[in-house]
């Protein structure tokens, strides 16, 4: 049965053109348990504010569109159902990164470290369509299948302080794609993106917080995957300076 | 229109207060201190060590005080804390895989459990 009942949705504002810093704006929402807190803010589009701007589209967790602090926690927007909240809900932009207008962020840093990773694959050599495709078992498969389900929602990169503490490091997510395609039996291009993230500025600025696998919506588990690239990185390096004779 | 994009300051000395798994962190992190304190105890050990048995046995008596021994029983706690932090996450850090399967993350941590006992078992034989 739906149940209906009043929430007061607080909702951080900041319009570029008149505001010289955020501000927050309370909305008493009509709202049924069933929704989630995306609901909420669509009711208040419609019929209270069509002012408000948020990014959302698919509503159903994969698009990757609506992550906002939801209580200061980051969270889908589609997947945080009312009803596992009081009837105070407090929404903010994602934490660590500057808001372009109310709870849409700037996230222009978060694709350029997506792009620098390479994260598609680079086959080791190529080859003619008409040898066929390239070939991989199960168990190649389930290696990385994990990190395929990263939908790019940043909830890591607002889960983890030292993203905000140091701007420059590369973050969960796109370290974890750089895993996700260096894990792949069909790939050759892992030299390449060693060179970015096995950096300073890459893995070696993560210290292990976990934040990051513990808001991930899809659990991708991006800690385990930064963990796993300085375990390889490290015995690179190793393999380079102590046994200059193997081949990584 | 031109853009004038809002940023949100972080405190460098206080952004650990906003969450509860901060602070679990800066927890697992402040153990250092004490296993930097426990480290510098040992090389004095050796110090005392090679001035002689008088100055040992002096090295050992103070050891035997009651900030000694705090000092030695807040370095087991935070150890013992540390570790056990380490070993719940290896199965992160140090996924096995089996030909198509993982192997369940209670086996890894359970194996570093059982590791970390027979190293003790031994050292405990060894030393007595």
């Amino acid at each position: 049965m739906s149940e209906e009942r009043q929430i007061q949705l607080e909702v951080l504002r900041y319009n570029p053109e008149t505001d010289s810093q955020p501000r927050y704006q309370t909305y008493t929402v009509p709202c049924v348990n069933e929704w989630v807190v995306l609901d909420a803010l669509n009711y208040v589009k419609e019929n209270l504010d069509p002012t408000l701007s948020y990014r959302w589209s698919c509503h159903m967790a994969v698009c990757g569109s609506c992550g906002y602090m939801i209580n200061g926690e980051p969270k889908l927007g589609c997947k945080a159902f009312i009803h596992e909240y009081g009837d105070h809900i407090r929404v903010e932009p994602l934490a660590n990164f500057p808001i372009e207008r109310d709870l849409v962020t700037v996230v222009e840093d978060f694709i350029a470290k997506l792009a620098s990773v390479k994260p598609y694959l680079i086959p080791k050599e190529d080859k003619p369509i008409s040898a066929g495709e390239f070939r991989q078992t199960p168990a190649e498969l389930k290696k990385y299948k994990q990190y395929t389900l990263c939908i790019n929602c940043m909830l890591c990169y607002a889960a983890c302080p030292q993203y905000g503490l140091v701007p420059e490091f590369l973050g969960p997510a796109a370290i974890s794609m750089a895993h996700r395609y260096n894990q792949d039996s069909r790939d050759g291009g892992r030299d390449q993106r060693q060179e970015v993230i096995a950096t300073d500025e890459g893995v070696w600025e993560c210290s292990f917080v976990g934040a990051c696998s513990e808001v991930c919506p899809k659990h991708v588990d991006p800690a385990g995957a930064l963990q796993q690239v300085k375990v390889a990185s490290t015995i690179d390096w190793y393999k380079e300076h102590l046994m200059p004779w193997v081949k990584k | 229109m031109s853009r004038k994009p809002y940023i949100r300051e972080v405190s460098k000395t206080s952004w650990f207060l906003s969450q509860p798994r901060y602070k679990r962190y800066m927890a697992r992190e402040v153990t250092c201190i004490f296993i930097f304190a426990f480290t510098f105890l040992l090389i004095c050990a050796l110090g005392s060590l090679g001035k002689g048995p008088e100055a040992f046995q002096s090295f050992l008596h103070a050891l035997r005080s009651p900030l000694g021994v705090l000092l030695n029983l807040a370095a087991l706690v935070a150890a013992i804390y540390h570790s056990m932090s380490w070993f719940d996450v290896t199965p992160q850090a140090m996924p096995i895989q089996r030909g198509e399967e993982f192997v369940p993350g209670n086996v890894i941590v359970g194996a570093h459990y059982g590791a970390w006992a027979v190293v003790s078992l031994i050292i405990l034989i060894w030393g007595i």
